[in-house]
């Protein structure tokens, strides 16, 4: 590898993760019969539907040197939400009073209230300079606390057939789930690429002291930034919870570092400022094959769980040989 | 005694010493002085096993010495003090003092009551009533510096370099380190110091050894020298000759700052810019000059007043000093200016994003690339396209582009700070050039530089800045170096 990388040509780098992904697969369909059949793909996008979302926001955090842990619990607090005021609406006793949800409300209130978690962790991280790492953790833990408590710890469940649709559903001969993933990666290649915003997410993670120079206000950047985090993670939830037919209060725990493997893999850097959205997506397919090509192939879960971290180190490990050459 | 003989050293092919030759006495405290950049750290350097590769021989009592690192320098006799302390500052004096050589006893464990006992008579002698067990962090800067002095002692230090020791004390703090010093030069300790301040030096050295580009121009006793002969030799070069000026038509005032303070670091700064004028704004190391570029583009909270075009403005975050024409070409231009692995055309385009979005929403790109080309080739910056990332780029490519990213704002005011540091000499005169150009057209330029003959080359009229106070404002006719530099050292 060492010795191979003194001539690794930088069109090789680009497309190191797509090439990793064409080796796998050409290698699990020679070990089994059924992976490379139309259903099974559609079964592994529709699997990973959910951590793309969640990624793509990730990666938007990564790329401004953040890092967001709380994506997971956030995910199941906006689920339940969803699902409550969906099935219960708001009562409001002391008037006599019940707020009924129609389900394009109960989404739109889902995915508000991810998008002001992730204001939240925006706003401690810029005012008062608290590191990413630590605000989310704290999240991570308030909105899994919250989540007990709307849920009082029991899953709410029958959520009618119209809202399944969302996680299990097909349009136009692709699943609904798959659908809202590629729209959420448009658009956020979009802001990425064409616009102002993702000049700036770029520059901030590339030299912040140079942004505040320019004249960027990188904290209305930042906080944009975590709330979009958290916007994502709460489609994520809707997404779960629909495809269960209930919210479940320990929902999405742990998708946090798969949504980080899924950056990672892809060729974003932790320290910010170089990555792409379309880097994360081949992350996440990545992951996603080869959760399914384990599965596949029998191999026990202990060992699924070796592989993809040996995985994760290699692709990192890659990376770095390939930047070395820049 | 120590002798140091024909010492080169360059940096990548950048020489910043050159056939060095200095002698330091025993029982002498050795003074050092010269401009920044005149190559008195990268020699101090070279001493304390810091720069272990060089040309040239050092001797100590006639045996030749090498090091092989900054430890092995300290095992040799030699220790420095820098100016930016060396210490641990959440741990106590003891463990600082024998940090990295920690006292054991026979079975491996720290012998905690020997150090101590050894730090108590160290402390007593540099003459520091604090105790071993007090934290770096609860002690005065002055303090801080005789904990390093008495971790020299306990190294058994024959040679101690001091780099501007008093910097950062007060007077008093001041009086009480001569007094060490002197006792250590009286046990017969070769002491060196650096400084600035020429007038302290009349107080404690005894010899003196001027540097200037790299080479040294005098040394001798101090008795035999005055101040005005010391300025003379630290300056005395060959200037660039002072570049002819059409002198401004007319006198429309464009930036005036009036009683201008930062906490602990200006003090009551008034001056003002007139439109196509070039502004010259020198003073040594700490003098404020950066601060003072910063605080006007809006970084530091400062009390006074700042009016542009005459109107009151606040300046209080970078984009509002933008919104009233500001621009600022920063000091570090990889640190502050450029984001490097970004590509030459989106480092230049970062300031006028807004002005390229179409519909509002989306950046337009071909508009993008046409303005980016537009300013490569005006400036010349040599880059094989607008898509390679900035740090491809030399150094005097890379400052042009934040020249461009700035100039792409179309400023009123220009900040430069200093524009040519690290810049090789045709990108220099280019510079120059440009600056020149820009003046003409209107604009106004405040240009901070530590190489005098730059300022003089270069400006209308230079400020001098001392101490965080601004002690001259001189026309350009009546500026010359030793004048420049007597009110960039005067301030006391």
């Amino acid at each position: 590898m060492i010795a191979l990388s003194k001539k690794y040509p930088a069109y090789l780098n680009r497309f190191q993760s797509l090439i990793a992904l064409l080796v796998l697969c050409v290698c699990i369909s020679i070990l089994s019969d059924k992976f490379l059949t139309l259903d099974n793909g559609w079964n592994i996008l529709r699997q990973i539907a959910v951590n793309i979302c969640i990624s793509v926001g990730m990666t938007l955090v990564v790329l401004t040197a953040g890092i967001d842990l709380s994506v997971g619990s956030v995910l199941a607090f906006c689920g339940a939400i969803t699902a409550g005021l969906l099935k219960n609406g708001i009562p409001v006793e002391s008037a006599d009073l019940f707020i009924g949800f129609t389900l394009p409300g109960a989404l739109l209130a889902g995915i508000l209230v991810g998008a002001l978690l992730g204001f939240f962790n925006g706003f401690v991280i810029t005012k008062f300079k608290v590191p990413p790492f630590v605000a989310t953790l704290a999240m991570l833990t308030i909105a899994r606390g919250l989540t007990m408590l709307y849920t009082q710890g029991h899953p709410i469940s029958n959520l009618g057939a119209s809202f399944s649709v969302i996680g299990t559903g097909w349009l136009l001969g692709i699943p609904v789930p798959v659908w809202i993933a590629g729209v959420v990666v448009l658009l956020a290649v979009f802001c990425t690429k064409q616009t102002r915003l993702g000049r700036y997410i770029y520059a901030i993670g590339g030299n912040e002291n140079a942004a505040v120079l320019s004249g960027i206000n990188i904290n209305k950047v930042k906080i944009i930034v975590y709330s979009i985090a958290g916007a994502m993670a709460a489609i994520g939830g809707i997404m779960v919870t629909s495809r269960l037919d209930s919210a479940q209060p320990n929902a999405g725990s742990g998708y946090e570092l798969d949504a980080i493997a899924a950056v990672v893999i892809g060729g974003t850097s932790l320290s910010g400022g170089r990555g792409s959205i379309w880097g994360t997506v081949m992350g996440a397919v990545i992951i996603g094959v080869l959760n399914n090509g384990l599965v596949l192939l029998n191999v026990s879960p202990f060992w699924q769980q070796v592989v993809k971290g040996g995985v994760i180190l290699i692709a990192v490990v890659i990376d770095r040989i390939g930047n070395k050459n820049e | 005694m120590l002798v140091a003989q024909h010492i080169t050293k360059k940096f990548s092919g950048v020489t910043a010493l050159s056939n060095v030759t200095i002698e330091l006495h025993p029982g002498k405290v050795n003074a050092i002085i010269g401009e920044n950049g005149a190559g008195k750290s990268t020699l101090m350097k070279i001493l304390s096993g810091v720069y272990t590769d060089y040309e040239g021989r050092i001797e100590y009592n006639n045996e030749l010495l090498q090091f092989t690192g900054t430890r092995d320098a300290e095992q040799k006799g030699i220790a420095i003090i820098h100016q930016e302390l060396n210490l641990v500052p959440h741990l106590n004096i003891t463990e600082n003092i024998f940090l990295g050589r920690e006292l054991t006893n026979s079975w491996g464990i720290l012998d905690k009551k020997a150090m101590r006992r050894k730090t108590r008579e160290l402390l007593k002698k540099v003459n520091l009533a604090t105790e071993p067990d007090d934290t770096i962090a609860s002690l005065k800067v002055g303090q801080q510096q005789l904990v390093e002095i008495a971790r020299a002692l306990y190294t058994n230090a024959s040679v101690i370099i001091m780099d501007e020791p008093t910097s950062a004390i007060s007077d008093k703090e001041v009086l009480h380190l001569f007094d060490i010093i002197r006792e250590l030069r009286n046990e017969g300790k070769i002491i060196v110091y650096i400084s600035h301040k020429l007038k302290e030096l009349f107080t404690i050295a005894d010899r003196y050894i001027v540097m200037r580009d790299g080479c040294t121009v005098d040394q001798g006793d101090m008795s035999t020298i005055t101040q005005e002969m010391l300025i003379e030799r630290m300056t005395g070069r060959q200037g660039f000759g002072k570049q002819q000026h059409t002198p401004l038509q007319q006198k429309e005032e464009i930036l005036r700052v009036e009683h201008l303070s930062l906490k602990n670091t200006l003090y009551d700064i008034s001056f003002s810019l007139h439109k196509g004028e070039i502004l010259g704004l020198y003073g040594l190391m700490g003098a404020g000059r950066t601060e003072l570029m910063e605080t006007l583009f809006g970084l530091h909270a400062y009390s006074g007043d700042i009016f542009i075009g005459g109107k009151g403005t606040i300046i209080n975050n970078p984009r509002k000093a933008m919104q009233a024409g500001l621009a600022l070409v920063p000091e570090d231009r990889k640190q502050h200016g450029l984001i490097l692995n970004a590509p030459v055309k989106t480092n230049i385009s970062i300031t006028i994003l807004q002005q390229l979005e179409r519909w509002g929403v989306v950046l337009h790109k071909q508009k993008e690339t046409v303005l980016c080309k537009d300013y490569i080739k005006k400036l010349a910056i040599k880059t094989s396209s607008e898509n390679t990332p900035a740090s491809n780029l030399s150094g005097g490519n890379q400052q042009k582009i934040v020249l461009a990213k700035w100039l792409a704002t179309q400023p009123g005011i220009l900040l430069l700070d200093e524009p040519t540091r690290g810049v090789d000499i045709n990108a220099k005169f280019e510079i120059y050039q440009l600056i020149n150009e820009l003046a003409a057209g209107g604009m106004g330029i405040l240009l901070v530089s530590s190489e005098l003959p730059e300022i003089l080359a270069v400006s209308h009229r230079v400020l001098v800045m001392a101490e965080g106070r601004l002690t001259a404002d001189l026309p350009g006719e009546a500026a010359t170096e030793s004048i420049i530099v007597k009110h960039a050292i005067q301030h006391n």
